[in-house]
């Protein structure tokens, strides 16, 4: 139980350190206005708008958007380079750790007295619609639909991203009227998204996460391979479904360690009454221990 | 070692495209975006 409460701990003081610092720019916030120095050269690793007054990172989702729906180039080495050098060593751990809006939903579904739901009817079908999101939205649209300029949008900011309508919008237009004056039907669009997820998050666990988030996928895909990865221990594996149970994007572990969809939140290590699931941080060399 | 290959050859590829990226000057593209409210993200544009 300890070691349960001090990992859980650790995670979330990690998540709140790494928003606060990556939304350092205070001033912003009083302001009405975004940070404007080089640090912006670089991206952060998760969903971090980069129009949210405090930002000093980009956002590596918008910052794909924008080389892509660019006049000078229609694919992005940079920002592919970059979510491959995290996703090569932490996998979704960074949705664990390291992106603000994680937190967000982290934080809204510890919101006690409501029923808990583990899935939603249709999840598997619905789970795709993070891959429809980065291949149409973050990629084919911004790079096929341009104006006479040849300049495309950003499809997915600009009709989806409740992270931007969060850290980005309301902040913004709560500190600056004159954005304030140019509201319209799509900032009511956004609101409702945003809406939406939040109410469900309260409910079910990181609905974005599961269903929506473009960036999430990018690195689910590395979980396999990542440098921070887990391993199944099948000598002390009795299949209790301890882990599965623990897991609030009900995954069973014990059948899929690096599962796309996993977090690295570590409930299912703590879980385990045989400590039968390890991760490569924690691995010990024993044997029967195979790695998925 | 051997298990943390692919990781590694990845993160290398990554390295490679992420300076061909820089110097080709797709990060000044980043910074341009980034340092203007973008209207899209807001919900406005
Ligand atoms: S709107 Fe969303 S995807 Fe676009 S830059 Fe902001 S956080 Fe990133
Ligand atoms: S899936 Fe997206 S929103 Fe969720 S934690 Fe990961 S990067 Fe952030
Ligand atoms: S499988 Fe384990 S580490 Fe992954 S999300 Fe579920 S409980 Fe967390």
């Amino acid at each position: 139980m300890a070691r349960k409460t001090l990992r859980s701990q650790l995670r979330l003081g990690c998540q709140v350190a790494f928003t606060a610092l990556s939304n350092g720019y205070v001033q912003g916030f009083f302001k009405g206005k975004i940070y404007n120095s080089p640090t912006k050269y670089a991206c952060v690793p998760g969903l971090n708008c980069y129009s949210c007054p405090g930002a000093l990172g980009s956002c590596p989702i918008g910052s794909l958007q924008a080389v892509i729906g660019s006049r000078k180039f229609h694919v992005s080495l940079y920002v592919l380079g970059f979510l491959m050098m995290v996703g090569a060593i932490l996998g979704k751990a960074v949705c664990g750790f390291l992106c603000p809006f994680g937190l967000v939903q982290d934080l809204l579904h510890k919101i006690p007295g409501v029923k808990k739901l583990r899935r939603l009817p249709g999840e598997t079908y619905l789970q795709w619609l993070r891959y429809v999101m980065l291949g149409l939205l973050v990629i084919l649209l911004p790079m096929v639909v341009v104006d006479i300029v040849g300049q495309g949008s950003p499809w997915f900011c600009k009709y989806v991203c409740p992270s931007g309508t969060l850290l980005g919008g309301i902040p913004l237009l709560a500190g600056n009227p004159a954005l304030r004056s140019a509201v319209g039907w799509l900032f009511t669009w956004k609101m409702a998204i945003l809406v939406v997820i939040l109410v469900l998050s309260v409910f079910l666990y990181r609905p974005f996460c599961r269903y929506l988030c473009p960036l999430g996928a990018v690195y689910g895909f590395f979980n396999r391979f990542a440098l921070y990865r887990f391993t199944l221990n099948e000598e002390q594996c009795t299949h209790c479904g301890a882990c599965h149970k623990v897991c609030g994007l009900d995954i069973d572990p014990s059948k899929t360690p690096n599962h796309s969809q996993c977090i690295r939140c570590g409930k299912c290590l703590d879980a385990c009454p045989h400590e039968a699931i390890v991760s490569t941080m924690a691995r010990r060399k024993k044997k029967g221990e195979t790695a998925f | 070692m051997k298990r943390h290959l692919p990781a590694v050859a990845v993160f290398c590829l990554g390295a490679v495209l992420l300076t061909l990226g820089i110097v080709r000057g797709e990060a000044q593209t980043v910074l341009q975006k980034a340092v203007i409210i973008c209207m899209e993200c807001i919900g406005i544009g």
